[in-house]
């Protein structure tokens, strides 16, 4: 009881909703950092993941690296990323660059592993049929290996996300924004009613990416594949188990 | 960016200390994960309509930020380890339980009976064949937790200089605005990371003698004639 | 191994609905190898794993040796039967030895035992111990695995093994392969055996006896192959066994169930006069030239003996292919058009006349209402 009005009550404070360290600005720096990372994580790991799984050549070492990448303790690559950033651009690179290049290595090995592996399932028959059909390679990626395999794909990113989301709360650790300057602050004061208000908001924004990347799953996948994937199988087969196995 | 290597040399001491702490930290987290994270998946396994459930539940704690747990476990527990080791403990449930579950299931349907078909009973053929097939992804699972955990325990600095494992020296050298002693810790903690991970990939292939394909190559359809 | 009104129902199953196997009753003497065959989803899997009780019965009796299985402790009467499946299942885990003492090792066999049983399984069928033992499962090749799963089965030396498509997965040269040395183990084994295929050629090759299964569960037709070949019970039975049912009753029997015809002979220097007049008693106008053992040397026609004197074995003209008893009449056919001629010389061991066979005879003796039990007396006493 106690928690949930000490949580309610830091809600209710209109003091809370205004100026920078507001709700509003915490959550708008909040998501702007999360997606800028995801982008840069897309762009980078989703074609690397794609080549190796369409060629199968590379694939031990675009794995070792991604398993590389996952091994490393966020916290750390935070702190050995923040010197070398903050030389280059003393204004900014202390506060944004550090987060956004841990988020980057956080999320890009999922991306990478599940596109990977997404690409590498399609059935081997299939991928012959098509090019007997006369489809060149990149059609064939496109129109046959992506199709099918879109619900790995979009499952390793929407597992990315929801880490990206929880773990940006680091940055604030370091005096970056975001909702986790509701937490450290919150520790700092000892104010539980912050805290528990930061915890709050950073799980509905896990949640509603959550949300999102269910709906685009669902508008993207071909209806002759929905049925197959039973979404209890994909969630064990799909995300990480994979690539742990490697 | 300076690196003063006279406060490194006075402070390789201190270093092991917070090396084995951070492993101390990280070991019970795995050790007590992993019973309660096989517990639960045997009963998933068994009963597979609470399968869901377990996953939703330990997916939910997953989205959680560290930072977060720990900072509202200190409102009811105080500075204490169980502080410190709940929300490790919590996070490895996601992967271990997947992993584990995975494990069993990728037994083949035709092994099982051939199992029961040979007269085990439930307990000889979970233990003696089950249990060693499912073994390559159990393990699997304990690593990615494990590294994981590393990872994490460095946060648990947050919780004052009792705790952190090596994340002590990120804290200490933040508050103090020394990045001498914020690489002190960092560095090794990613290279305790990676050290695990290597690790475990031994482990794995030592415990699997079976995955090691073709060892001795017998071209496909070559009989020995009689 | 008795079946006695077996029924599986499955619970979707409608009421009134035909269940996976209805009302199946055969029985398996001992020593014999029985094969349920029929079309896929039939019920043949089903019934096999009723026996030991991987799925129980929804009514019926199954006895073996006259105990009834359903009131056997389930591991136990699991250990007493050796079972074979397509796709092996062999423990990927353990090596070949291991897999293979795997049921003695349940029963608790002292070490050494099972060494001992390990190796002289594995030799039994064809795979040298030494070089064997230590491998893994994914070391072997499809056929290779086979050989470990029947090896695995036979283990503990169970009285009566269930077989379901054992030779399934490999291909026909490496099937037929295994068929033969698993028919030659069965001459010393005489294990008691229930053996499933939709394959009707390999339940006519492997099978004492034979049930054919239709939908439904049902039991279409049981009896000795030859029978069911001779007098399909149904349609059905025709319709799957195919349309060159006579054809594969040539591959089942042997030169030596035929009665043969005698074969009339001279011996070279013998006179021309004798001969001639044996010549006249005989079925067609050839003599078969034979030396003194009686060994063939080819045919004279009755316009080549000379008026007198003696017989001159070089005026024989050709040969007719020699048979042997043991030769299928599907062999002995083929070489007869091969040679282009009517008639076999069917010889003994030592290469001495027996008598003549001849197509003619083969056609009489496959009509179907030739008496079977004359054709196969040994698979119609296996049927009682
Ligand atoms: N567990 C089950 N539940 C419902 N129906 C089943 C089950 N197992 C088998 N069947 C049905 O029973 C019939 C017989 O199956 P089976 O014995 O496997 O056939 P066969 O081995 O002859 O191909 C099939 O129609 C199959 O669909
Ligand atoms: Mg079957």
């Amino acid at each position: 009881m106690n928690i949930v009005t000490t949580t309610l009550d830091w809600f209710a404070d209109p003091t809370h909703w205004e100026g920078p360290n507001g709700i509003p600005i915490r959550l708008f720096e909040h998501i702007s950092l999360s997606a800028a990372s995801m982008l840069i994580a897309v762009l980078i790991a989703l074609p690397v993941g794609f080549l190796i799984g369409h060629t199968g050549r590379g694939v031990r070492f675009a794995v070792g690296l991604a398993n590389l990448g996952r091994a490393v303790p966020t916290l750390a690559a935070i702190t050995i990323v923040l010197p070398l950033t903050s030389a280059l651009d003393p204004q900014n690179g202390f506060r944004v660059y550090p987060t956004v290049i841990a988020m980057v290595l956080l999320a890009a090995p999922p991306i990478l592993v599940n596109a990977y592996t997404g690409i590498s399932q399609v059935d081997r028959d299939l991928v012959e049929a098509a090019r007997g059909m006369g489809m060149k390679e990149l059609q064939l990626l496109t129109g046959v290996e992506i199709p099918l395999s879109l619900a790995v794909v979009l499952a390793g990113i929407r597992s990315a996300s929801v880490q990206v989301i929880a773990t940006a709360t680091l940055g604030a650790i370091f005096g970056f924004g975001g909702l986790g300057r509701f937490l450290v602050d919150g520790i700092a004061n000892q104010d539980s009613g912050e805290i528990y208000g930061g915890v709050v908001l950073v799980g509905a924004l896990a949640l509603s990416s959550e949300g999102v990347f269910a709906l685009l799953q669902r508008l993207l996948t071909s209806p002759g594949l929905q049925r197959v994937a039973a979404p209890g199988r994909v969630e064990i087969s799909s995300n990480e188990a994979g690539a742990a196995a490697q | 960016m300076d690196v003063d290597w006279g406060w490194i040399t006075d402070h390789l001491g201190a270093l092991a200390e917070r090396t084995g702490q951070h492993l101390y930290l990280a070991g019970i987290a795995v050790a007590i994960g992993f019973a309660i994270s096989f517990l639960l998946a045997i009963a998933a396994i068994r009963r597979r309509v609470v399968y869901p459930p377990i996953a939703a539940v330990a997916g939910l704690v997953y989205t959680i930020p560290s930072l977060a747990l720990f900072a509202a476990l200190v409102s009811i527990t105080g500075i204490s380890i169980v502080t410190a080791e709940v929300p490790l403990i919590l996070y490895t449930f996601v992967i271990l339980i997947r992993n584990i579950v995975a494990g069993f299931d990728s037994v083949s349907p035709d092994v099982i009976e051939a199992a029961d078909g040979m007269g085990y009973t439930r307990n000889q053929r979970l233990l003696r064949v089950e249990l060693p097939l499912a073994i390559p992804l159990i393990v699997a699972g304990l690593r990615v937790a494990s590294v994981s955990t590393i990872g994490l325990v460095t946060i648990t600095g947050t919780l004052g200089d009792r705790f952190g494992g090596l994340g002590f020296f990120i804290f200490e050298g933040i508050s103090r605005d020394f990045t001498t002693e914020m690489l002190f810790g960092a560095v090794p903690s990613i290279l305790l990371a990676l050290v695990i991970d290597l690790l475990f990939t031994r482990v794995q292939a030592a415990a699997t003698p079976w995955t090691r394909r073709r060892a001795v190559l017998t071209p496909e359809g070559s009989e020995v004639p009689v | 191994m008795e079946l006695r009104h077996v029924t599986k129902r499955y619970e979707a199953g409608a009421k009134g609905t035909p269940g996976a196997v209805n009302d199946l009753s055969l029985s398996v003497p001992a020593g014999k190898i029985c094969v349920l065959v029929g079309p896929s989803g039939c019920g043949k899997t089903t019934t096999l794993k009723m026996v030991n009780r991987l799925i129980e019965p929804t009514s019926g009796d199954i006895l073996i040796d006259g105990r009834a299985v359903l009131e056997e402790e389930v591991t136990t009467l699991r250990r007493r039967i050796g079972y074979v499946i397509q796709q092996t299942g062999l423990f990927p885990h353990l090596t070949i030895g291991d897999n293979v003492a795997v049921v003695p090792r349940l029963l608790g066999w002292p070490k050494e035992r099972q060494r001992q049983r390990r190796d002289e399984l594995l030799a039994l069928v064809g795979l040298e111990p030494g070089a064997y033992r230590d491998r893994y499962p994914a070391q072997l090749s499809g056929g290779e695995r086979q050989r470990v799963g029947v090896a695995r089965a036979l283990a503990a030396d169970p009285p009566v093994m269930l077989m379901d498509e054992p030779f399934g997965a490999v291909d026909p040269i490496v099937r037929e392969r295994l068929q033969n040395e698993f028919l030659r183990l069965q001459e010393e084994l005489a294990k008691t055996i229930l053996f499933v295929t939709h394959d009707i050629d390999e339940a006519i090759k492997m099978g004492d006896l034979v049930a054919v299964m239709q939908l439904g569960g049902m039991l279409a037709q049981f009896g000795p192959p030859d029978e069911i070949l001779a007098h399909p019970a149904s349609d059905f039975v025709a319709r799957f066994v195919g349309a060159d049912r006579a054809l594969k009753r040539l591959s089942l029997n042997r030169v030596g169930e035929l009665p043969l015809e005698p074969a009339v002979t001279v011996t070279p220097g013998d006179d021309t006069e004798l001969a001639r007049e044996r010549v006249r008693s005989a079925p067609f106008p050839y003599l078969l030239v034979v030396d003194a053992d009686r060994r063939p040397l080819g045919w004279l026609p009755a316009d080549r003996i000379a008026a007198q004197g003696h017989i001159d074995p070089s005026l024989a003209i050709s040969m007719s292919p020699l048979l042997d008893r043991e030769t299928t009449l599907k062999d002995a056919l083929s070489m007869m058009l091969d040679a282009d001629v009517q008639t076999g010389i069917v010889v003994d061991r030592d290469g001495r006349v027996q008598g003549l066979l001849t197509v003619e005879a083969i056609g009489v003796a496959l009509r179907p209402e030739s008496n079977p039990a004359v054709l196969a007396p040994s698979a119609a006493a296996a049927a009682s």
